[in-house]
């Protein structure tokens, strides 16, 4: 119980003493937790509105595409079904407004409101002559409200209403099933991921099949008995074959509603994994940057008799209890935001599900906050506790590693180079966490670069006009913001890095400048050292950065250009030496002299 | 008898302050010195009396707070860091009591350091640690760390190091002030055969017997200069039973 005592104390003054470093460790992981919390956080989230929507719109159990109305009859009698509407005839036409040129999918649907999904209007009234009703994600993408005039297949008409429905999925996943896209529609340079839902009369649709081609399907919604064997009567009817009809079950709708939210967690779980990284080797250097001085303590503890397993414990129960607070903070941040991201979009009605914490979800968090910390700090602590007392009290600093052949390279260079380069010779490990850390935030950046050259490439089409995506646009958004504190972290682990190098350097700074090197001279070796060392990570990162994305996007059709690549790198190193360029000048600013009787003392 | 030439190095009204108000510390308090060129001066003291301070002040390692600093007919007191930087890379040579050799780096890597340092070629700079090495007999540890040589010959490599480009002037702190009593009598024969060799030398040291082995020995006490002696030039080859180490 004592010992238990005495390494809480040691932990807890330690911490006291060096506010500061445990605010940056503790930030450094909750990053890391709280990103992987949202990811968690939007398991099923989408489930509760789409219910809601399904209940407010009478939703189908089963939705059938048939090739004909006498196809429709005998699924309207089939064993199980209680109610249904329709068959509907379903046309896909080019719609026009604004400027803007999508493809839509029409619906010819009875003025009367009937018992199997009814779409909700959101905004103005149900069908009307001469007049359309938007699905309501679709008429965001377009900008159109209740009122504005649109054409369909050149026939104009007037936006009578907004609605939504639980009978398919919404824009622009509604062919996440297949879509049978007419030539009409790809003559335009209309794909899949751009059609919309739009109802309209069954006249109005049936005139619009006597302009655009013949009606593509007869739209039938079903009611089964038991919801639950829907997925058994779909599969009974849906062959396969080419005559056969398509039949979407409700469960494969709800799960089409979450495709909005896995797109999020495939961003947010590499990036929960790459801020992990990151963490790591922010987590360690700094630590590193304070083991010169954490060794003089070993000493002193184990001179006044502490074992080599209290001083592992008293090293190890400081970085885990701060840990346990980062993963803390990382679950409350990541539950706090995690409804930001989950918000349920135009297409349904109703709230998301508030995220909830599984024990599950807090076991992953704070695994991840340990394994972080154990990773970072381990090593050091069984180092500082196999170190002797005696050798641990002399050691002022960790002795530099030599490299012969850096060194001799080094004699060749101009003196900012020569120093620089030394620099990194002497502190091998700082020098490879320092491209870790640049390789992981250049890797974000590169994603970034993909993800929208991708965007570009897909719905840059000149046909396209402006016609928004809202998954594009919240991918687009997650992406940057993972990127962001990414960056961030990046940004702060390499001020330690400086911090550090400047810090490790002082002696060597001070030598060299009393030998006649200007201070100017001496900054400039600082700064080359960190550039030196993060170049490899900011090359590293771009296969990386492109490799994650074609990962995460399961195949990729445009990639950054050659430029913006070397641009990305560029500017990562430009931004790694105005970093260090700022501790490099604390530095160097004090006289020569003081800086060796601190040293010599 | 080496022949003693006109002021090398000279200071006028020399201060140097810290702190202020009640907290004003005058570590050097208005010293005026001249040093002929090719002497031997030996600067003595109490630890905290402001030798060390003088000498940072007279290589330009630090700034004066007040007074002039000449060296030869070039004022240095007033030089920017770069100029100062200049001076310290080709005509001042340091030898500080802790050595201040880079732990990473060999011997002859260290001797190379300055001469790099003064934009010559890495091979003249090989060329120029060598001889310096076997200058100060250490020829044959050229390749090692300093983690293992001894004191003395740590601070034989710093001397080395110290003439890599030729200096007018070699300031040494305490520079035996780590090393055993064989060892301070290698430096001491080494410093021997620098003033033989008409350099000028002044040496920083609270030890009597290393300043008995000067031309003019200045005690100092509380930052400023209190007495002055002329000694007898050169140790006639009895430079161990001179400063007391025994035997020669």
């Amino acid at each position: 119980m004592g010992r238990i005592l005495l390494v809480c104390r040691l932990a807890v003054r330690d911490v006291r003493s060096h506010v500061a470093q445990a605010l940056l460790l503790i930030v450094a992981i909750a990053a890391a937790t709280a990103t992987l919390t949202m990811a968690l956080a939007l398991n099923g989230v989408t489930s509760r509105p789409y219910q809601q929507t399904r209940a407010a719109t009478m939703g189908p159990d089963v939705v059938a595409y048939t090739q004909s109305s006498s196809q429709a009859e005998v699924l309207t009698h089939a064993r199980g079904v209680t109610a249904h509407s329709g068959p509907y005839p379903m046309v896909y036409a080019v719609l026009h407004f604004r400027g803007i040129t999508a493809g839509a999918e029409v619906q010819g649907r009875s003025q009367a409101l009937v018992v199997v999904d009814q779409p909700k209007s959101t905004s103005g009234s149900w069908v009307r002559p001469g007049g359309v009703v938007i699905e309501r994600t679709f008429a965001e993408a377009l900008g159109a409200t209740v009122g504005s005039k649109i054409t369909v297949a050149g026939r104009p008409f007037t936006v009578d209403g907004i609605a939504v429905t639980a009978a398919i999925a919404p824009y622009p996943n509604i062919c996440y099933s297949g879509c049978d896209v007419p030539a009409t529609l790809h003559d335009q340079g209309i794909g899949a991921k751009q059609i919309g839902l739009i109802w309209t009369t069954e006249a109005d649709a049936i005139k619009l099949a006597s302009t655009v081609g013949p009606v593509n399907n007869y739209v039938l919604n079903l009611k089964l008995r038991d919801p639950a064997l829907a997925p058994a009567f779909a599969s009974r009817y849906d062959t396969g074959t080419p005559t056969s009809p398509i039949l979407n079950t409700w469960q494969d709708l709800s799960s089409s509603y979450g495709l909005l939210v896995q797109d999020e967690q495939t961003v947010l779980v590499p990036g929960a994994l790459l801020l992990g990284l990151l963490a790591i080797a922010s987590v360690a250097v700094l630590v590193g940057s304070r083991l010169a001085e954490y060794t003089r303590r070993v000493g002193l503890l184990k001179a006044v008799g502490a074992s080599p397993s209290l001083v592992a414990a008293t090293f190890l129960t400081e970085n885990l209890v701060l840990a346990l607070v980062a993963a803390a903070v990382g679950l409350v941040t990541g539950w706090f935001i995690a409804p930001l991201l989950t918000s349920p979009g135009a297409a349904v009605v109703g709230a998301a599900s508030p995220p909830s914490l599984t024990p599950l979800m807090v076991v992953g968090v704070v695994a991840m906050a340990l394994v972080v910390a154990l990773a970072s700090t381990l090593v050091p602590a069984l180092r500082a506790a196999r170190t002797s007392t005696v050798s641990a009290l002399a050691d002022a600093a960790r002795p530099p590693k030599r490299r012969g052949r850096l060194v001799g390279i080094s004699s060749r260079l101009p003196v900012p180079g020569l120093f620089g380069l030394r620099l990194v010779a002497r502190r091998p490990r700082r020098a490879m966490m320092s491209a870790a850390s640049i390789a992981v935030a250049a890797t974000g950046i590169v994603t970034v670069l993909a993800f929208h050259a991708n965007v570009a490439t897909q719905f840059g089409g000149e046909h396209s006009g402006h016609l928004g995506n809202p998954v594009v646009t919240r991918d687009g958004q997650m992406l940057f913001v993972v990127t962001v504190t990414l960056v961030t972290l990046a940004v702060l682990t390499v001020i330690f890095t400086a911090w550090a190098t400047v810090l490790d350097a002082k002696r060597a700074s001070a030598v060299i400048r009393a030998l006649g090197a200007t201070p100017r001279q001496v900054r400039e070796g600082l700064v080359t050292a960190q550039v030196l060392s993060a170049l490899p990570g900011a090359i590293l990162g771009v296969p990386l950065g492109i490799g994650l994305f074609k990962l995460a996007s399961k195949g990729v059709s445009g990639l950054p250009s050659a430029l913006w690549l070397t641009l990305t790198i560029l500017g990562i190193l430009l931004v790694v030496a105005a970093l260090t360029g700022i501790p490099a000048r604390f530095g160097t600013r004090r006289p020569v002299a003081e800086m060796l009787q601190a040293e010599a003392t | 008898m080496k022949e003693i030439g006109k002021a090398l190095l000279r200071a006028v009204g020399l201060r140097k302050e810290y702190g202020n108000g009640e907290g004003l510390v005058r570590a050097v308090d208005g010293v005026d010195l001249q040093v002929p060129r090719g002497e031997t001066l030996a600067i003595m003291g109490p630890s905290g009396c402001g030798k060390s301070t003088l000498l940072h002040l007279l290589g330009g390692l630090d700034r004066p707070s007040a007074g002039e600093l000449w060296l030869g007919d070039r004022r240095i007191d007033r030089l920017s860091e770069r100029g100062l930087a200049q001076l310290r890379r080709r005509e001042v040579g340091f030898v500080f009591q802790a050595f201040h050799l880079m732990d990473e780096l060999t011997a002859q890597e260290n001797v190379e350091l300055p001469v790099l340092l003064a934009g010559r070629s890495p091979r003249e700079a090989r060329r120029r640690a060598r001889h310096l090495l076997d200058q100060v007999g250490l020829a044959d540890r050229a390749s090692h760390l300093p983690s293992a040589l001894s004191g003395g010959q740590r601070q034989r490599v710093a001397i080395a190091r110290a003439l890599a480009n030729d200096p007018q002037l070699v300031l040494a702190d305490e520079p035996t002030g780590n090393l055993d009593s064989g060892a301070t009598l290698e430096v001491l024969r080494l410093f021997e055969s620098l003033r033989n060799a008409g350099l000028t030398l002044v040496v920083v040291t609270h030890d009597e017997r290393i300043a008995a082995t000067a031309d003019r020995l200045i005690s100092m006490r509380d930052g400023a200069f209190v007495d002055e002696t002329r000694l007898v030039g050169g140790t006639g080859g009895n430079l161990g039973s001179l400063a007391g180490l025994g035997a020669d």
